[in-house]
This record gives C-alpha cells, sequence and structure tokens, in this order.
C-alpha cells in the first residue's frame, strides 16, 4: 500500500504538532536558565542575553549541589535493593506455585495505588521515633518499598518470557546449576532487570512528596525537594534563574536515559499492563 | 514443557521419569517453601513501609495530636473525622480534585488514543515520535512545575500578556494545574493504550474493511472493544494516579485561591498546622476514597487488575 502524499503530508504534521507540543515547554526552561537575571522579566521565550551564571550559582552552592548527591546516593542505593528484592519475588511469581502468589500480586497492586500522602503522616512520625528522619535510610526504605510493586510487575512479565528449558539443556551438556545460571538465564534475564531499574529510578529521581515531608534539611532532601526551597539573594528577588538551572541539570539524566534506552523504557512500561 | 524434555532427552528417559516422579509431593513442598522465601523480604519491605504504617495512622487519627504539645496527645475516638468531614475546606479539596481527576483523565483519554494510533501507525519518525513522548513522562514533575509557572507568569511568561496572573484566580489556576498534569501523563496513557493497540489483530480490521465499514466504524466496533482490557487498565492506572496530584498544585499555586487538592489539605494540616490528628484523619479518608475508586473500576467496569491470571 503506498502511501499517497496527502497521507504522506498528513503523518509529517500530525507528528511535527506532538514534537513542538513535547518540546516546547522543555526548551523554555532550558531558554530561562540560560537568561541573564537583568533580562528574566523580559517575557520573550529566548534569552536575549545568554549566561552561565544561574549554573555557576547553583553548582557553588551546598543547597543544590548536596541533594543533587542525596539524590543519586537514594536513588541508586533504593534502586538496586529494590530490584535485588523485587527479582527474587518475581521469579517465584514467574516460575513456583505456592499458594499466596495471588495474595502478594494483590498486596504489590495495592501499595502501587497507595495514595503517599495517607504514609506521610504515620512516617513521618514513626521515623522521628526511630531516629531516621531526614536521613538517606528515612528514605530509601519507602523507595525501596515503593519501587517493588513496580519492580514486581515489570519483572514478572519479562520472566515469564525466558525460555527456561535453555536452562535444563544446559544442564544436559554438563553444566553445573550455577555455570547454567550465569551463562544462560542471567544474560536473559539482564535486559528485564535493566528495564526495571530505569523505572525504579525515574520514580526515586521523581519522587517529591515524601522527599519534602521526611527531610528537614540539605542533609538528606533530595534535588526535586530543594528546588522548591531555594530562595533568591535576597528577600525580593526570585531566584527564577537558579531553580531553572537545577530543573535542567535535574532533567538531563532523564534525557540521557530516554534517548539511549527508549525501546527498554516503553516494553517496561506496557509489559505489565497488557497481560490484564 | 515437559514434553520438550522428554523428546531432546529419550536417550535416558527412565532417569528423568526417576528422578521426576517419586519428587514430586516433596518437590511440590520444596518449590512452596522457596515460593514463600523467595517472596518473603519483598513483602516484609512493603508490609514494613505500607501496612503498619496505615494502621499507625488509624491509630493517629483517633488521638488529638498536636505536634507542638506531643504530651497532650490523647484519644479523642472519632472526633477527628467529625471535625474533617464537617469542614468545608474537605469538601472545596474533595471537589477540586475530583474536578483535576475527571478533566485530566478525559483528556488524557483522547489525546493519548490519538497519540497511540500515531505511534502505531506513523510511517515516518515512529521511533522519535517514541523517544520524544518518554521526555514528560519522564521529567521529574516539579522540575516541569516550575517551567509552567514561569511560563504563566508576568513579566516572565512567554504564556501571559500584559498585567494578568492566571495562576492568581481559582479558575484560570486549576485549568493550568490541569494542563501540566495532562502534559506530563498523556504519554505514559499513550503508551498503555498502544500497547492495548498491538493486541487488536490485523487481519479482523482488514476483515471489516472488506465489508465496508469506514474507518470511523473499524475504529468504534472493532478496535476499541478489542483494547478494552488495556482501555481501562490505563484509566484506573491514571485516575487514582490523578486524585493524588499533589507535586504540580504545590509548585505551582501552593493550594492558594482555592486550588487545593486533598493531598495538598493533608499536607498543610501536618506540616503547617502540625495537627497529627487531623492530618491522619485526612490521610484515612484519601485512602478510602481510593479505595473506592479502584472497587468502582474493578466491580463495576470489570477492569481485570494487571498481574492477577498468575
Amino acid at each position: 500500500m503506498a502511501a499517497t502524499t496527502r497521507q504522506k503530508s498528513g503523518w509529517i504534521t500530525a507528528n511535527v504538532v506532538v514534537i513542538l507540543l513535547v518540546l516546547i515547554p522543555v526548551v523554555w526552561i532550558f531558554s530561562l536558565s540560560f537568561k541573564d537575571p537583568s533580562s528574566i522579566t523580559d517575557p520573550t521565550y529566548f534569552p536575549t542575553k545568554w549566561t552561565w551564571a544561574n549554573y555557576k550559582g547553583i553548582f557553588n552552592s551546598s543547597e543544590f549541589t548536596r541533594p543533587l548527591l542525596n539524590s543519586i546516593g537514594i536513588g541508586l542505593i533504593a534502586t538496586f535493593i529494590s530490584v535485588v528484592l523485587a527479582s527474587l519475588a518475581a521469579y517465584a511469581v514467574a516460575r513456583l506455585a505456592f499458594p499466596g502468589k495471588r495474595a502478594l500480586i494483590g498486596l504489590s497492586l495495592l501499595i502501587a495505588m497507595f495514595p503517599l500522602i495517607s504514609l506521610a503522616t504515620p512516617l513521618f512520625n514513626i521515623e522521628r521515633q526511630l531516629g531516621i528522619f531526614n536521613t538517606w535510610i528515612g528514605l530509601i526504605i519507602p523507595y525501596i518499598a515503593f519501587g517493588l510493586p513496580l519492580g514486581i510487575y515489570t519483572l514478572s512479565a519479562f520472566f515469564r518470557e525466558i525460555p527456561w528449558e535453555l536452562e535444563k539443556a544446559a544442564k544436559m551438556d554438563g553444566a553445573t546449576p550455577f555455570q547454567a545460571f550465569v551463562r544462560v538465564i542471567a544474560p536473559l534475564a539482564a535486559p528485564g532487570m535493566v528495564t526495571t531499574a530505569i523505572l525504579v529510578f525515574l520514580f526515586c529521581w521523581n519522587e517529591f512528596l515524601l522527599a519534602i515531608t521526611l527531610t528537614s534539611t540539605i542533609a538528606a532532601r533530595t534535588a526535586p525537594a530543594a528546588l522548591a526551597f531555594f530562595t533568591g539573594s535576597s528577600q525580593f528577588a526570585v531566584p527564577t534563574g537558579s531553580i531553572s538551572a537545577a530543573a535542567v541539570v535535574i532533567t538531563i539524566p532523564i534525557i540521557i536515559f530516554v534517548l539511549l534506552f527508549q525501546r527498554r523504557i516503553v516494553a517496561g512500561l506496557t509489559s505489565g499492563a497488557v497481560k490484564g | 514443557m515437559t514434553t520438550g524434555t522428554d523428546v531432546v532427552t529419550t536417550a535416558e528417559p527412565e532417569v528423568t521419569g526417576r528422578r521426576g516422579r517419586p519428587r514430586l509431593s516433596e518437590g511440590a513442598r520444596a518449590e512452596r517453601r522457596l515460593g514463600w522465601l523467595l517472596c518473603s523480604p519483598a513483602v516484609i519491605v512493603m508490609l514494613a513501609v505500607a501496612a503498619f504504617p496505615i494502621i499507625y495512622a488509624v491509630w493517629l487519627s483517633l488521638q488529638r495530636y498536636d505536634l507542638r504539645f506531643p504530651q497532650l496527645a490523647h484519644f479523642v475516638g472519632l472526633s477527628n473525622y467529625g471535625a474533617v468531614l464537617s469542614s468545608s475546606y474537605w469538601w472545596h479539596a474533595l471537589i477540586v480534585t475530583l474536578i483535576i481527576t475527571v478533566v485530566s483523565v478525559a483528556v488524557e483519554f483522547v489525546l493519548g488514543m490519538m497519540l497511540a494510533l500515531l505511534m502505531y501507525r506513523t510511517i515516518f519518525a515512529r521511533g522519535t515520535i517514541r523517544t520524544i513522548i518518554l521526555i514528560p513522562y519522564g521529567i521529574v514533575t516539579v522540575a516541569a512545575a516550575y517551567g509552567w509557572q514561569y511560563a504563566w507568569t508576568p513579566h516572565i511568561g512567554y504564556l501571559v500578556g500584559g498585567n494578568s496572573a492566571p495562576l492568581t484566580s481559582q479558575g484560570s489556576a486549576i485549568a493550568i494545574i490541569i494542563l501540566a498534569e495532562i502534559w506530563k501523563t498523556t504519554p505514559f496513557m499513550a503508551l498503555l493504550l498502544m500497547a492495548g493497540l498491538s493486541l487488536v489483530p490485523e487481519d479482523v480490521l482488514q476483515a471489516a474493511r472488506v465489508d465496508g465499514a469506514t474507518a470511523w466504524q473499524r475504529f468504534y466496533r472493532v478496535t476499541l472493544p478489542l483494547m478494552k482490557p488495556a482501555i481501562l487498565v490505563a484509566l484506573l492506572f491514571r485516575t487514582l494516579d490523578a486524585f493524588r496530584v499533589f507535586d504540580n498544585i504545590y509548585i505551582l499555586t501552593a493550594g492558594g485561591n482555592g486550588t487545593y487538592s486533598v493531598s495538598i489539605l493533608g499536607y498543610d494540616n501536618l506540616f503547617r498546622a502540625l495537627n497529627l490528628g487531623i492530618g491522619s484523619a485526612i490521610s484515612i479518608l484519601i485512602f478510602i476514597c481510593v479505595a473506592i475508586i479502584a472497587f468502582i473500576f474493578i466491580r463495576l467496569f470489570g477492569a481485570a487488575a494487571p498481574g492477577t491470571e498468575g
């Protein structure tokens, strides 16, 4: 079926419209972050005077660098633990017959749907009593818990697709169970685990409500939360430039992830949903 | 799987038989234990972080508990719930939340379906489109919300002219919150719907076309019904997500000018008013609302909870 010229131009127009709608708000933040403080109040879309000053400013202040470090550390640790625990559970869900499987899936579904604000109040009080309020651990533990449902879903969908007979075949050919796992199963499972890790990391990187309720200083505050607490150099100066620059900095990893792992992210997001 | 193995191992079938059969019941028990063992760390973490705190929140909600005077905390029964439910703030927050939820999910569904069809059928730049739309999905909500806030701030933003300040009046501020939500989450909806589109067999559509169905009829009579499970899952996820709306409102208006949602109200009671009892009561009420929404979707519309076939 050859596409007619009219169809072609229709598709092109639709694509261009979508790309513009996506990019205009994103480019706007970039352009704000490069605006010179003196020109921030002239409402042009692109900067009239370009400057790196906003970036220099935020990277010279622990108000941003420390939270950025917190975000990276908390995100990586929570993602790692979450994916490990989710893999164990997902393997069981995909491969083993045991009573309580439905209850496990029900529990993770329940947690995935949990309104975070319902937990913010009790967690705030519990963490203060345990002395983990405003610490990395205090954020890592809830992030693991909320990464788990996502992980269990995505991974059990991936694990179901793995041809497990290969493991048996490898053993037939004389491989030890360990070799069969490392040489045959692990490489097949790796893509699913990478995908899951990306999704869980994006969740941790993005999370805001717990990040502002379970922290009080930059000791544990993550980057999105720190953004909301930025203050200008004086009471009357709105820190527009700094906030935009910081917003760009925390957006860049997302754009890199998306460019590198587009296929995996799409596969991961849709894997759990279609099975229903 | 078993038959496949049998074929491969015809050289020594009796070994498989001897090893496999007698162990079956013992093996089944071992499998059971292994299953529980593997799931237990995940279950423990989820129960510790979600189930225990929610029970604790119920307990807190039954007390008069002001964080400034913790030693004065005492049991007051259901009076916190009475206070919340008879307060106009709660009902206002609930209505604002429902408006944001219904409008944004409805618009997202229509736009998401168009986007899904575009991604699924486009003959140009399919990869580019799929990559580009992941940016709003992935971008930190707070970062995007600041972008919207500045875009609508007088003398800074490109979207606002003269001296109008749309974020300071209720109606337009809610519209901007909805816009920010839609921009951010339509891609997620579109991806779930696109996965649903791939479930519609091409030959069924072809048959309909041969029978003279128009493009609209093919979509409405064939594609939509076959996609129903995917649609319900997408709507359920997004509805529950939209009901929890917090980040966008916090950044865009901080709940000012009557734009606060139930989540913002709960946050304010806890961290501005430092009232743990009332804050917990609001938390529990939100939890109940979410449970009702999920129940309606699953029972009334028959949305299969994803993953339940396992």
